[in-house]
């Protein structure tokens, strides 16, 4: 049996690279740091090569390597998308832009405030809302959700909040106050929640005129969106959701209740019956 | 603490205009602002022209500014920026009714998004719009005759 060699040849590439000092500069200024790249190496590989090699003061925010923490969040050759997820030769044959996402007050380097969008995130209070919270917060059943029931939201429910659709979004580029495509999918990523009973107290959010009806489907959060969650398509779902509701169309449900004890759940179809006891 | 120096990078207009490789349906909603600016810009001039008339009557008559070439071709320029405004906006109330955009998925790599499933009523609109602007066209520009 023959292993695949792993090509070790290098490339001399050149990582033009956003700098801001805020002690020091007025503006970012770009410069530029020639690497040798290798097959395989990531963008971040690349950063991490320039900070030990060529220049310590370079700054930027990343902590998994690996596409689940949403920290690493850059503008690459002018698409925002995580550094850790991307290789160099993938994208770059002899140049590669590297910047902050754009949209965010830029703290140093490569590094976003990202606190504007936590901060309209937990405006549309992300989280399971219901009247008996007393039941909700003491763990003495589980709450019944079919397949299809967590399939409704489950696509939205996998944004890790790097930030990425705010950066790509040309609305938010010239409205402050858009909620932005990242807290209006996590608004229908619970309102589709069973569990859920917040809905019409999120609407008071994502209803105003910076709300899901400033959007008009650019889609560039869902192009750019590094795990796929497409919060074009939740924003749409939103929006739908709000005209039946303030045009009193929408069916009212009561949230899913808990089940106390085996048996209370709907059997799936065509399961046999289990064997009758033995001991 | 003090308070950290921090530097705005907020795309402004640029975000609408540039911005680097994009999708076509980024290109429909600037396309999309821009008619709806230009046709709310016609509608003012329209206005302020059309009251002017009792002032400016030689404006009208046969040969005058408003039968010249250039006033035909700017009004086809309005009546383009309406066929597509028109014909795109139908495209978007549809999908911002959340029809033509498919159902939530399980992300599997490479993803396929909502644009992939919207994409036949964008090319379809745009179809209609070429036919509409290729009808209005011959009729602005006098062709048909």
């Amino acid at each position: 049996m023959t292993m695949s060699k792993t090509n070790t040849t290098t490339r001399e590439i050149n990582f033009h690279v956003t700098r801001y000092n805020p002690e020091t500069d007025r503006t970012p200024y770009v410069k530029t740091y020639r690497i040798p790249v290798r097959e395989g190496m990531t963008v971040l590989d690349g950063l991490h090569y320039i900070k030990d090699n060529v220049d310590p003061t370079l700054a930027w925010r990343y902590s998994c390597r690996m596409g689940v923490c949403g920290s690493c969040g850059m503008l690459l050759n002018g698409r925002p998308t995580l550094a850790c997820n991307t290789q160099v030769l993938h994208i770059a044959d002899t140049d590669l832009t590297v910047g902050p996402l754009p949209n965010f007050e830029i703290i140093r380097d490569l590094v976003p405030d990202l606190m504007t969008m936590f901060e309209k995130h937990s405006s549309i209070q992300p989280h399971i809302l219901r009247t008996d919270e007393a039941g909700l917060n003491s763990p003495d059943g589980e709450f019944y959700q079919s397949p299809a029931e967590l399939e409704a939201y489950l696509q939205f429910a996998y944004c890790i909040k790097c930030g990425c659709c705010m950066a790509a979004c040309p609305t938010l580029a010239t409205d402050a106050r858009y909620l932005g495509p990242m807290p209006l999918a996590a608004a229908e990523r619970y309102d589709k929640d069973t569990r859920d009973d917040g809905r019409r107290a999120r609407n008071e959010f994502t209803g105003t005129s910076h709300g899901a009806f400033r959007c008009h489907y650019a889609g560039e959060c869902s192009r750019a969106c590094p795990k796929g969650v497409d919060p074009a398509k939740a924003i749409q779902y939103l929006k739908r959701q709000l005209v039946l509701d303030y045009l009193h169309l929408a069916r009212r449900k009561k949230p899913c209740q808990k089940m106390h004890g085996p048996g209370q759940g709907k059997p799936l179809p065509n399961i046999p019956a289990a064997p009758a006891k033995t001991v | 603490m003090a308070e950290i120096k921090r530097y705005d990078n907020r795309l402004g207009v640029w975000g609408w205009l540039g911005g680097g490789r994009w999708g076509i349906e980024r290109y429909a909603y600037i396309l999309h602002r821009l008619t709806g600016l230009a046709i709310l810009l016609y509608f003012l001039m329209h206005v302020v022209v059309t009251s002017l008339r009792a002032t400016g009557q030689y404006l009208w008559v046969e040969g005058g500014f408003f039968h010249q070439p250039i006033f035909k071709f700017g009004e086809f320029l309005v009546f383009a920026a309406f066929a597509y405004h028109a014909l795109n906006g139908i495209r978007l109330v549809l999908v911002e009714l959340g029809f033509a955009v498919g159902k939530p998925i399980e992300p599997i790599y490479p993803y396929k998004t909502s644009l992939n499933v919207q994409r036949p009523l964008l090319i379809i609109m745009m179809i209609l719009a070429a036919i509409l602007l290729a009808a209005g066209g011959s009729e602005f520009l006098g062709l048909g005759k």
